[in-house]
């Protein structure tokens, strides 16, 4: 047993890690300019697509390398010829634009790409096992993976508080005009922004592509599950979506490790039903069934209790 | 996000009717023969979303069929061509309604589908209510694809054909081919959260218990169909559970991302699938799973049969350069269609229903199969092939790798008792 809780410890980290890199871009987007990205994870699906084209025919590291650089570069025209013009026309028109984006991008990549599960594989020079415990292999790959990310995190979080681009961006998201009259680009600012947010979800997307495959359903997979964590760190926290998507990893990955469902809970009630009871699916339900649902239950819990989220402050 | 997208289906068949139209005119220009109206066939299948490249896949064989075999060569019924239209179900049952209304208000008689024995079950209820309300304009359901044995048990109809092998039948063969490893001693059954994969669990579990009642269930789980980001911590307690052998009857993304997982883990152990090939997932599993994945599935896989089998293949994929021929059993469907459209003279889908009852047809692979008019199950010879580089005539994904198979059960061993209860029209 002690090995499925390192295991499910070490999953959840990478899984939360990962999600995190896809949260931090959103969420900085979110509360900058006070709109919900929703193609979000569309970025994180071509980052792998353009990485998989890319490993074709210069190897896997020049499509870690240039993917996110493309990526982020789409994200930032995006943002300069696409949202800039619609921002003019108020939140709910940008919520629409980023919803019609996402649709547009799926359909592109199935029209460029095909419909099919992409073969991107994993560098050879990361196809061993790291370490075996307990019989058990921990992939290198899922090591380099959770190495990418908290190098990522860091970074990540040196620049924004510790560099004098940082301080200007805390600035920009709750004093624009402010930062404005000081003489900064703060247009200049956001297109960044958005540019590198989708840069990250592009890194996410390169690095997780070999292992989660490479299919036009990807950012449909992942998308939701972000949305619920940039909601319940706090809608703007980089804190809070950093709790959150850990929180999320590891949740998920415990419940799928664990083997208790409303049987042993019935059992500790002294109850019990008959195989035929009209509510059977209820009674025999186990929680590795609804782990993937759990997160969703998470947000209506947190929305109900405390609707700012876990660290966030908006609403105040 | 199960999104709902108006255009796209309108521009299929905004496509289908040009094509049919320029079909025409070149026809009628040619003088070959006075415009007939087409014969139209729905395929009602994902062509979007999660599940998009298995709809796909299925549409292009249907087309190629239908072009290759009938419209290249003069057509059908004394000259009249198939036309297939194509509808998004998205694999959703809601959206299976919304489609059918659509080929209904078209006029069209027949469909195809295959995806999902839930989207067939609401299939086949809608079709029953809608036959018995509007007689005249009864609608003929092709099932090519799900295996739930409830559509040809309790629920069978009469208005709904299945040419597949039913999931407790391919199971039997499956757990027969099981049964002779006597390596295999600790079973794992993993699969997605619906009708059939709970069918698939508790069907081997029995047939496990009766043939090789000293192997261990050592795990039974179930996960959300489409929704599992990351099979990794399945995969965990796949490894500690000290599994020999994994049964599953997972397909598309979740079958690759299943198998991924298990190999990129280490683990050696065989995996038995029903959906395991083609479409991506050849390509993906490659190297790594080379003799690790089994499939039970009817038809044929390499060596080819026959000389037909081997020219149909050929010119498909010199057509479709980026797919393969996955699922022939769409080939006969349209062929033994067609034939009880012959014998009929008639496209009405009750004389069509009478025609196809107790048919026996012979498929370009050289085998007669049956269609047992008590339930509308076809019988054939069904095989467990083996993912691998070696004897492969026809790969999957152009990837070197492809089916080859170890296991033959021929037709009359696949025979199953039915309780099916069908209640016929009278006409």
């Amino acid at each position: 047993m002690l090995e499925v809780l390192i295991f499910a410890t070490l999953n959840g980290l990478v899984t939360g890690f990962l999600l995190f890199m896809l949260a931090s871009g959103l969420t900085l987007i979110f509360s900058m300019m006070g709109v919900l990205n929703f193609a979000h994870a569309s970025f994180y699906m071509l980052g792998a697509y353009f990485a998989y084209s890319l490993s074709l025919y210069f190897g896997f590291w020049t499509g870690l390398i240039f993917a996110p650089l493309i990526v982020g570069v789409l994200g930032a025209l995006v943002e300069r010829y696409g949202l800039r013009k619609v921002h003019q026309s108020g939140h709910v028109a940008e919520l629409v634009f980023t919803f019609g984006l996402a649709f547009l991008i799926e359909e592109a990549v199935q029209f460029f790409w095909g419909r099919d599960t992409k073969n991107y594989q994993t560098p050879e020079i990361l196809d061993f096992p790291l370490f075996t415990l307990l019989g058990q292999e921990f992939s290198a790959y899922r090591g380099f993976m959770m190495a990418i990310s908290i190098g990522i995190f860091i970074a990540l979080y040196y620049v924004l508080t510790k560099s004098r681009v940082g301080i200007i961006i805390q600035a920009a998201i709750t004093h624009p005009q402010t930062v404005a009259n000081l003489g900064h680009n703060v247009p200049l600012i956001f297109m960044g922004v958005f540019g590198v947010g989708t840069a990250l979800a592009g890194v996410a997307g390169v690095i997780a592509g070999p292992v989660l495959t490479t299919f036009p359903g990807m950012a449909a997979v992942l998308g939701s599950i972000v949305f619920v964590i940039v909601v319940i760190g706090g809608l703007g926290s980089l804190a809070g979506a950093f709790i959150a998507s850990l929180l999320i990893g590891l949740l998920q990955s415990y419940a799928i490790a664990s083997d208790v469902g409303m049987p042993d809970l019935l059992d500790l009630l002294g109850l019990s039903f008959a195989r035929d009871h009209p509510l059977n699916d209820l009674w025999t339900i186990n929680l590795p069934q609804i782990a993937p649902v759990l997160p969703f239950l998470l947000l209506v819990l947190v929305l109900i209790f405390r609707p700012t989220g876990l660290l966030g402050k908006r609403e105040e | 996000m199960n999104h709902y997208n108006p255009f796209k289906t309108v521009s299929f068949s905004m496509r289908k009717s040009l094509m049919a139209a320029c079909l025409g005119s070149i026809l009628s220009f040619g003088g070959a023969s006075q415009a007939q109206e087409p014969v139209r066939i729905a395929f009602m299948d994902p062509l979007s979303g999660t599940f998009a490249s298995i709809g796909n896949s299925g549409l292009k064989i249907l087309e190629f069929a239908a072009d290759y075999l009938y419209n290249s060569r003069g057509g059908i019924l004394g000259g009249r061509m198939i036309e297939i239209v194509s509808l998004d179900n998205k694999q959703s049952p809601n959206e299976t309604q919304l489609q059918f209304r659509r080929a209904v208000s078209e006029g069209i008689q027949i469909i195809f589908q295959g995806n999902s024995s839930a989207v067939a079950s609401t299939l086949s209820q809608t079709i029953s209510r809608h036959n018995r309300r509007n007689p005249g304009q009864e609608v003929l359901q092709l099932n090519y694809a799900a295996v739930d044995p409830i559509l040809t048990e309790e629920n069978c109809s009469f208005w709904h054909f299945r040419f597949d092998a039913h999931a407790n039948m391919k199971l039997n063969v499956l757990t027969d081919y099981i049964a002779q490893n006597p390596e295999i001693k600790k079973m794992y059954i993993i699969g997605q959260d619906y009708s059939f994969g709970q069918v698939v669990s508790d069907t081997s579990i029995a047939l496990l218990k009766q043939k090789r009642p000293d192997i261990e269930i050592v795990g039974n789980e179930f996960h959300p169909i489409g929704q599992v980001k990351d099979f990794t911590p399945y995969v965990t307690k796949i490894v500690s559970s000290g599994a020999d052998a994994v049964i599953t009857g997972n397909f598309g993304a979740d079958m690759v991302s299943l198998a991924r997982s298990i190999i990129d883990s280490g683990l050696d152990i065989p995996i038995y699938t029903f959906y395991a090939a083609y479409d991506g997932i050849t390509a993906t599993l490659g190297e790594d799973g080379k003799d690790r994945i089994r499939l039970i599935h009817n038809e044929y896989a390499n060596p080819v049969p026959t000389e037909e089998r081997r020219e149909f293949n050929r010119a498909f994929k010199a057509a479709n350069p980026n797919n393969d021929v996955t699922q022939p059993r769409i080939v006969n469907a349209l062929q033994m269609l067609v034939t009880a459209m012959e014998q009929s003279q008639s496209t009405d889908p009750y004389d069509l229903a009478i025609a196809l009852e107790d048919m026996r047809f012979t498929t370009l692979s050289g085998e007669e199969v049956w269609m047992r008019a008590d339930d509308h199950q076809i019988f054939q010879g069904l095989h467990v092939s083996v993912h691998t580089d070696e004897g492969i005539e026809f790969d999957g994904d152009n990837s070197g790798f492809g089916l080859f198979t170890e296991y033959n059960v021929p037709a009359d061993e696949t025979i199953v008792e039915t309780s099916c209860q069908m209640t016929r029209p009278r006409r």
